[in-house]
Formats: structure tokens, sequence, C-alpha cells
């Protein structure tokens, strides 16, 4: 569904991205783990539209996008839940749900937004009760629910999801992971989720892969990396002693 | 037919080479970045992995070659700390220094799956009871297929190599239906059934996988004939792997390799240049799924060509003709594989003799044996037979501890083996 091939981006004269190749077969959810300033976020932008690539394909269903507008990319079904929610405090839930459906037609509005709109408010109940209160009041948590929401409302076949866990209690966490675990189930909605926190990833993906200061260091099932001893030492926390010493 | 893993060994080319092209660009990051000996290489050739965003670019990469394996010895090529190598095996040799693999435990699961792949290949299922008849030890032939067979859920019998009267006993009685092994120890097989007066159709043998040594069509078709069973013909090299790199299926048309995990180039010897599709030279492999021990561009010397195309078994990877030749001057005897220089660095090592020799393999019922021809130095002219008995022991005991193989001696005079222009150290008189 998604493939990348050797893409490379650049913030200014800095390699962001130094030739990365991923794909994501249709109905896979796909993590891409790492540290900090590995580049995953600069992965889903460039994925996304908001930063072009420099050199490298990324075909999405068969078309080249490298470079296309995200706009375009939306009305194809690629829709990107952007780190930090980035959702509109002062606006409603309600009206941040229905700014996801925005680049919709028209008719299709008319037709198949309010059965949308009950069916994320099936999954998210929460969102339903707060309706009419302002995102900004919302806890971490539910402001995660509202930007997942708010994307579905775009009806999107691929969700690229950028740090959901972030700043989240480890609860919350697995309740965010459970829908999107569930959005696969239930929708076939494909997802490349981007994460720092690989425990919570390796468990919701089939495959992952491991970006270190731009370059795929490795890559695989997220079944056999939990249990890679790299992996454990650097992200998952076990062999600490080793590491220190 | 039955293919074992049908998503991947049925997969459209384009699909492979994303596969390929991600798995390429890891395995390059983390040789660069964990292997000192890649690192160096890579900058010498003023390459970095950021220069490999095709299939194609691989061929700015640095070739690896035995030589570069043997000064890494023991541990210097592995791409992870030692406490994550759970398996080690290694080449035989102590004159050169032998060539040491470590293998993850993915790696070991990976192996499993590419070994079960070429054994489904030829036929054999979790019906089957499977006679492994490859050396078990340092040597990757019996373990590197031991646990395909077992993965396939096949009755596996780890006999090992040797007791062939054994061997033929265990072959009626546990009913084996599939035998692995070097297809001269199938024929040797063959030889002693008759001398025990066991025929083939007294057997419940069928299939029958070969490898460890090139497998001449008339060798083939006189295992398939005495043994009643059909034998394919296999590829693996223990630097790279072991079993399971390729294997053909029961069409027997090429051996297909296991293109997920193995990258294959085709170079001409001489200039190194990279071969088309079809044109015969020498095996070149990269490995793309290796954690332990990731071998970028590996020159195997063995002479082969490239087939691509859908095979009419269904399997879509590309295969490599069956290997005949080699571009170095090595030999394979019973499946041990012998470079004459070790053979002539040992003998420097024994008192008495020159190291002028000649080696000379024949066919003798089905078994390979080696006669090694040695000059005796013109000091020890004596007439004390122990003294020449002593000596020849000695000879037939380090090579044995090196190559793992005993060979018979033939002390001659000084002065007749002198390897002149011309002089031949290695006379083979197996038929090709």
């Amino acid at each position: 569904m998604l493939k990348l091939q050797s893409v490379m981006t650049y913030y200014g004269r800095i390699m962001a991205l130094r030739g990365i190749s991923l794909h994501v077969d249709p109905g896979e959810i796909v993590a891409i783990v790492g540290p900090n300033g590995a580049g995953k976020t600069t992965a889903l932008n460039t994925i996304s539209g908001v930063l072009a690539p420099k050199s490298g394909r990324i075909v999405f269903d068969g078309k080249d996008v490298a470079g296309k507008p995200t706009d375009s990319l939306v009305d194809m079904g690629l829709v990107q839940v952007p780190e930090g929610r980035q959702l509109f405090a002062g606006m409603s839930v309600y009206e941040n749900l229905m700014l996801g459906a925005y680049r919709r037609s028209s008719a299709d509005k008319k037709t198949r937004l309010r059965d949308d709109l009950d069916r994320i408010y099936q999954i998210f109940p929460i969102l339903k009760e707060r309706q009419k209160q302002s995102a900004g009041t919302l806890s971490g948590g539910e402001q995660q629910m509202l930007a997942i929401g708010r994307a579905l409302m775009a009806r999107p076949r691929m969700l690229l999801l950028d740090e959901p866990s972030m700043g989240l209690a480890p609860l919350v966490v697995k309740e965010i992971f459970k829908v999107i675990a569930d959005l696969r189930k239930e929708r076939k909605t494909t997802v490349l989720v981007v994460e720092q926190n690989v425990k919570a990833a390796l468990t919701v993906a089939k495959r992952a892969y491991v970006l270190e200061t731009g370059r795929v260091v490795m890559e695989g099932a997220s079944s056999e990396l939990s249990k890679n001893p790299e992996i454990q030492r650097a992200y998952l926390g076990k062999g600490y002693k080793h590491m220190v010493e | 037919m039955p293919i074992w893993n049908r998503k991947l060994e049925t997969m459209e080319h384009a699909e492979l080479q994303q596969l390929q092209l991600e798995s390429l660009q890891t395995t390059v990051n983390r040789a660069y970045r964990n292997v000192p000996f890649y690192h160096r290489k890579f900058e010498r050739l003023n390459v970095a992995p950021e220069d490999v965003l095709s299939i194609e670019d691989i061929r700015k990469l640095p070739f690896t070659t035995k030589d570069d394996l043997r000064d890494g010895y023991p541990y210097e090529m592995f791409a992870v700390p030692l406490r994550e190598i759970v398996r080690i095996h290694s080449s035989s040799g102590a004159a050169a220094k032998p060539v040491v693999v470590g293998y993850t435990r993915n790696d070991l699961k990976h192996w499993a799956e590419q070994t079960a792949r070429v054994m489904s290949a030829a036929g054999v299922t979790k019906d089957d009871v499977v006679q492994i008849a490859f050396d078990y030890g340092l040597y990757t032939g019996g373990f590197g297929i031991h646990y395909g067979a077992e993965r396939l859920g096949a009755s596996v019998i780890p006999v090992s190599s040797g007791n062939t009267e054994r061997q033929v006993q265990i072959m009626q009685d546990f009913r084996s239906t599939a035998l692995v092994g070097t297809p001269s120890f199938a024929l040797y097989l063959a030889e002693i059934m008759a001398n025990m007066g066991v025929s083939a159709a007294g057997l419940w043998l069928r299939v029958g996988l070969f490898g460890g040594e090139p497998m001449s069509d008339k060798m083939r078709s006189e295992i398939e004939t005495k043994l009643g069973i059909l034998a394919t013909d296999n590829y693996g090299i223990s630097a790279v792997m072991g079993p399971g790199i390729a294997g053909e299926c029961e069409l027997r048309d090429g051996l297909h390799v296991n293109e997920d995990h193995f990258l294959v180039e085709i170079i001409d010897p001489e200039t190194l240049e990279v071969l088309g599709d079809g044109e015969e030279g020498e095996l070149v492999i990269t490995t793309l799924t290796k954690e332990g021990l990731p071998m970028l561009r590996y020159r195997t010397r063995d002479v082969t060509r490239i087939i691509r195309g859908k095979c009419k078994c269904g399997r879509t990877m590309a295969r490599i003709a069956p290997i005949r030749k080699r571009t170095d001057d090595m030999i394979i005897v019973r499946g041990v594989n012998i470079y004459p220089q070790e053979i002539e660095d040992i003998l420097h090592e024994i008192d008495n003799v020159q190291p002028h020799y000649q080696i000379v393999i024949d066919r003798e019922h089905g078994i390979d044996q080696m006669t090694l021809k040695v000059e005796l130095s013109l000091e020890l002219v004596t007439d004390q037979m122990h003294r020449l008995v002593e000596l020849e022991d000695t000879i037939k005991r380090r090579i044995h501890s090196v190559i793992g193989l005993t060979p018979r001696i033939r002390l001659v005079e000084a002065n007749t083996l002198q390897s002149k222009d011309g002089a031949q150290m290695v006379v083979d008189n197996r038929e090709a």
C-alpha cells in the first residue's frame, strides 16, 4: 500500500533521512521506532507531504506521491495524526471532529457524515460526552483520542500516527493502542505508527523498522525485534546494567 | 508440490526487490556501523551507506574474501557482541586460520526456515524420516539441515557422517525415506549396501538431498539408480550461512536461491565486472538478514550462472545452475574442502620431508581416496623401516587433525616431484 525507496530528506543542508526504504502492506500495522532525533517524525512528515524529499520514491496505492501536497494525499486516503495532537484548543470537540471531514465533498458529507461521527463516538464514548467542551480542557489521553477521531473523520484508508503515546499515562497508552489495533481489525485501516515507546509499539505492530540517525538499522517482525538483545538493551530497559558497565 | 513459504517463495519480482532493497540497506548500515573491517573498506573506497540507493548500487561496495575472514579470526567480523551469538561454526584448517561463523538467535531461526524451504522443494514433508549423514560438528552441514528438517516436522535421524554399515542398518530398520549427505557418500553407501546384500527395493528411501561437493550428472543418475531415489542438488557455503542458500525443486531445473535472505551476483573473477543474467562466472553472495556475521559481496569462488524467471514449480526467486567448477585450486574430497596450500604448510612443519608433494585423487568403489606423494629429504637416507613408518604416521596424523581426512601417504625419493613448470600438484582422476 505504501512504499518508500531510498528517501532522503534535508533540513537545509542537514540530511535528516539518509535514504530510507520501507513498506506497509494493506491492513498492516507497522511501526517506526528509534531514539529522539533519529528522523522518525521527519519520515512521517515526508510521507504525508509536509516535507518534500530531496530524492527517492514514495509510492502510495501505486502512485508516486513524493512531494505531493498534503491535502491531495488526504483525498487519496492517507491521513496523519500529528505529533502533539495539534488540536484547535479553543474549538469544541465536535468542531475539531468536523474539521477532519473538511476535505470531503459536500454530497459525501450529507449522506455519511452523521454515521461516521456516530461511529467515532462509539469508538471513543468520552468524546461524545465532551462534544461541546473546548478541546483545550481535555486530558492528554482524551486529546489523543480526539486527534485520532478527527483523522478518522477524513475516512482514511491509511493512518500515519506520530507518537500517540506521548505524555500519556501507561494505562491510557494501552487504551490508545487498543483502539489502533481495533481499527485495523474492524475497518482494515492500514497504520504506520512512529513511537519512542518501543514496547507499546512492538505490541501493536506486526513489523517494525528501527531508525537511528536517519538510517534504518534493523527491521523485522515485532516478535523477533522485541527479543533482540540490542533492542532490549537500547529501548526496552532490560540488561541496562550491561550498558552502564 | 508443496511450497514451504508460499507467500515469499512465489512473491512478485517488484515486491521482492522492495524487500531486498530494505534489507540490503539495513545490512549495509549495520556492517558499516558495527564491523570495523567494513567501515575501513568503505572509507578506502570512499563510499557511504547512503550511496546504496538501489539494488544495483551494491556494485559500489567492496568484496569480501575468504582471506578477509581469516584475517578477522576469530570474531573480528562479527556485527554483534559475542553474548548475542548463540552458535559458532568453523571451517576446518589449523595451518591457515579457519573461518569462524557466528549466529544470533534470529539467524538460527532464519537458517531453519531456509533449510526447511530447500527440503520442502525436494519434496520432503513432515511425514518423512530424514537420515542426515552430513557431519555434525563445527561443519555447518549437519546442524544446518537438522533444524530445517525439524521445522518441517519430519522425523530426524541425526546419524552424522561415517559408520556406513550402521547407516545401512538404520536406513532399513528406521525406514528412512529421505537421505541428506554428500553425493560421494551416497555412492559409497550404495557400494556398502551391495556388499551387505541389501537392495534398494528393500528400502523405504524415496528422496535424497545432496550437497557439499559438485554432483555430476553421471553421479546423480548413478545415485538415483542405485538407491532408487530422486536426487536433488543443493548449495550452501559455511562462510555465508551453510546449507539452505539454494536448492533444487523436484523439477531440477536450477537451484532456487532464497533471495529474500541472499542477494546473488555473478562476476568475472579476473576483471571483477558484474556479468548479466545467464552468463557464467563467479558467484558473489550478500547476506540480507544475517545479524551475527553480515557478509557483503562474498566471493564464493564457485562458478555458476543466474537463471531468472518463474520456475514451473511456481517459485519466482532466481535460480543458479549446479556448481561444477571453481575459480581457485580448492578440491573437494568426500565433502571436505582442501586447499593444496594447506597441505604444503603442514609439510613445511614436518622434519625430514620436502614440501614437494603431489595430491592424487581417485574414486574407488564409489568413495574418494586421497593419496599424498611426499618427497623425502636427502638427509633421510635410511633403511630403518620404523623411521619411515613413523614419518608416514606423523604426516597422516597432522593432515587428519587439520583437514579432517586421512590420506594415504607415499614417500618418494627427493627430486622426483620437484614442481618444475607444468608439474601438477593435484591429479584428480575422478570423472567429472
